[in-house]
């Protein structure tokens, strides 16, 4: 008889490292500092595997997979830096910039953007596809925050924290393909919305698509880190 | 159906396992494997679901299996289900089939009133009901994962796999999809024995496979044909061939997942590795034929341009990806590219192809990536000489682009 094993052990980049067998490699890995870019994930949330900034090789194995949802197995080789992987997140990148409208020196979160600092980390030094600059609206119509469509990455981490979190389901995503877009209730505008105004959204956001009013011309920081601490005290009751 | 009452589920399971049976939505995976997945799998209620989302260009397959023998389906999904374990199914169609709706929804009523479907099904213990559900048009339902969702009410997006949906699928429960062909083959398979189905077809790829023939050829229409048999008997014995005297230049298969054969590969014996190793695939039947008045940079660009509106967003490689290949593919077909354009295509089609997140993606740069394999020449005549070969793209057939190559589009096109 096989007893119940729940502990696995792998390697993260030659590095032996033990884990539980609910955990996924990129807990993994950032529990033992090897950093995996991200940008739709976020501890707390329900994971998508939209952003594909995540994907990993695993030796023996052609395909790429998304360490956010990938579960760990006992003798796995999980290779998280290669020169195909930093090609692939490079250029995804590239189409995050130049699908929309991204001109960090007049945005709102400049210093504080998640698309910015993963640009940096990932050596982005220029964007060879010519950019769309779509013409996108910008919601102003809620009293306290504002929607600049222009710098959304549709990460989807708006509409999870509003409906999962919060249990509102303000957010949600229209239209297809490259006419995607986040909305508030039926596409009615965010001020006259059933927004809670919890400003939970706005927090999470990782770039200067959601944000505070009032932080416009001084720096906005945000502040997602509370997520987990709230599902360990909800978890707690 | 009465053949049930002799045989246990595990040995339906195996006598599908036997015949050699494949997915014929596209994938080509092994029906018998699937059904046994889903039968071992712990977790209850199951469902059977069958996928009736025929979405490709030119592809009618499954419309006229539905709109013509939709019993044969039904009773298809009712042995998987008594195979599985199953007491639920959900048959999606998509809404564009009105007729195909109608028709199965009186076979359904029926059914049930005959004892087939309901409790107690032929006075068994086994009970099983199908219910309708319509799809809202769009393509990426056709991928098993956004299926689902629609049919959980959601947004029909992909979600990533594992887990697949045979371990978790509808509302978490294991789910086995298939096919409106796959389920179609299922009863004759039983009633004539594995050996009869695996009779048929090449080694791996077993039985008989529907193809709509579409195009510039004499003969359109659907064609059942033993797999093994090569593009050409189909393409000129069966459909007759190019009409009106032009010459054949390529074949589609695959739909917009796809790729573009041509005249060397005529020979190629159908069957699904053959045709993916040709760079190509099976998918769910669709053939095109393409003259030589076809350009191909702009075939591509249409099967890419479906890909892009068809996409549904999540990920980025495939919603941002495409429509930077459409802009590529169109100024590729304007005569306005240069070679750098061009590699930057294929970087972005390796790109796609690795890190979408579902089916759509990892298969939508196949139409430009085999056509730049088979007809790069022509690629390169837009590009070097501002010239579309076919007199097909706006860069000669309009005076306005490029104004020089324009005298001898007339040259072309006599």
């Amino acid at each position: 008889m096989s007893t119940a094993v729940d502990v696995k052990i792998l390697t993260i980049d030659g590095v032996d490292v033990s884990a539980r067998q609910d955990q996924t490699v990129l807990d993994v890995a950032r529990e033992n500092n090897i950093f995996i870019p991200t940008l739709c994930h976020l501890e707390g949330l329900t994971e998508v595997g939209a952003c594909r900034l995540c994907l990993v090789e695993i030796k023996g194995s052609q395909k790429l997979f998304p360490a956010c949802v990938l579960k760990v197995e006992e003798g796995m080789e999980v290779i998280t830096k290669s020169d195909r992987l930093l090609h692939y997140r490079r250029t995804i990148l590239e189409l995050l910039f130049a699908e929309r409208n991204h001109v960090c020196p007049v945005c709102v979160a400049n210093g504080s953007c998640e698309l910015q600092s993963m640009a940096q980390s990932q050596g982005l030094t220029h964007v060879r596809l010519p950019y769309r600059n779509p013409k996108l609206p910008v919601d102003l119509s809620h009293e306290r925050f504002a929607a600049d469509h222009n710098r959304c990455i549709l990460c989807s981490r708006c509409v999870r924290v509003c409906a999962e979190i919060e249990g509102a389901h303000v957010w949600d995503i229209t239209g297809r393909g490259i006419d995607c877009r986040v909305i508030t209730d039926l596409d009615d505008p965010w001020g006259s919305s059933t927004c809670t105004r919890c400003g939970k959204c706005v927090q999470v956001c990782p770039t200067g698509a959601l944000f505070d009013k009032s932080k416009v011309g001084v720096p906005h920081p945000k502040y997602p880190e509370f997520l987990p601490y709230l599902n360990l005290m909800r978890d707690g009751q | 159906m009465r053949a049930l009452t002799e045989l246990d589920p595990a040995a339906v399971v195996d006598q599908i396992a036997k015949s050699g049976l494949r997915g014929r939505g596209g994938g080509g995976y092994p029906t018998g494997l699937k059904w046994g997945t889903v039968a071992k799998a712990t977790g209850s209620p199951k469902y059977v679901i069958c996928n009736g989302d025929e979405g490709d260009p030119g592809a009618f397959m499954d419309r006229s299996v539905l709109e013509s023998d939709p019993q044969r389906v039904i009773e298809g999904m009712a042995i998987a289900a008594y195979a599985v374990g199953a007491s639920k199914g959900y048959m999606y169609v998509r809404a564009e089939y009105p007729l195909a709706v109608s028709r199965l929804t009186t076979s359904l009523r029926e059914a049930r009133r005959s004892g087939f479907l309901g409790n107690n099904i032929c006075g068994t213990p086994f009970n099983f009901d199908i219910e309708i559900r319509l799809g809202a048009g769009a393509f990426v339902c056709g991928e098993e994962t956004a299926l689902i969702a629609s049919i959980e009410g959601k947004r029909g997006t992909p979600r990533p796999r594992p887990p697949y949906p045979a371990v978790s699928g509808l509302w978490n429960c294991p789910t086995l999809i298939n096919n409106v062909e796959t389920f179609a083959n299922v009863a004759p398979i039983l009633r004539n024995g594995p050996e009869w189905f695996a009779s048929m077809g090449t080694e791996r790829s077993k039985g008989t496979k529907v193809f709509a023939l579409t195009g510039k050829i004499t003969n359109t229409g659907l064609v059942e044909i033993p797999m093994g048999m090569s593009l050409r008997e189909i393409i000129f014995s069966i459909g007759g061939g190019v009409p009106d005297g032009h010459k054949f230049k390529a074949v589609q298969t695959g739909g917009p997942s796809g790729g573009c054969l041509p005249e060397e590969h005529l020979d190629l014996n159908i069957s699904y590795d053959a045709l993916i190793g040709a760079g190509s695939m099976m998918g769910s039947g669709g053939m095109i034929v393409m003259d030589d008045t076809s350009c191909m940079v702009n075939v591509a660009r249409f099967f890419v341009e479906f890909c892009m509106t068809e996409s549904c967003g999540k990920c980025i490689p495939c919603r941002a990806g495409t429509a930077q290949m459409y802009e590529l593919l169109t100024k590729i077909c304007n005569g306005e590219a240069t070679h750098q354009d061009l590699d930057l295509l294929v970087d972005l089609c390796d790109v796609i192809k690795n890190t979408s997140l579902c089916g759509l993606g990892q298969t939508a740069p196949n139409p430009v990536l085999s056509t730049l394999r088979y007809f790069r020449d022509e690629y390169i005549e837009h590009i070097e000489n501002h010239r579309c070969p076919a007199g097909v793209c706006a860069c000669s057939a309009n005076n306005a682009k490029p104004p020089e190559p324009a005298a001898e589009l007339v040259e072309v096109q006599a």
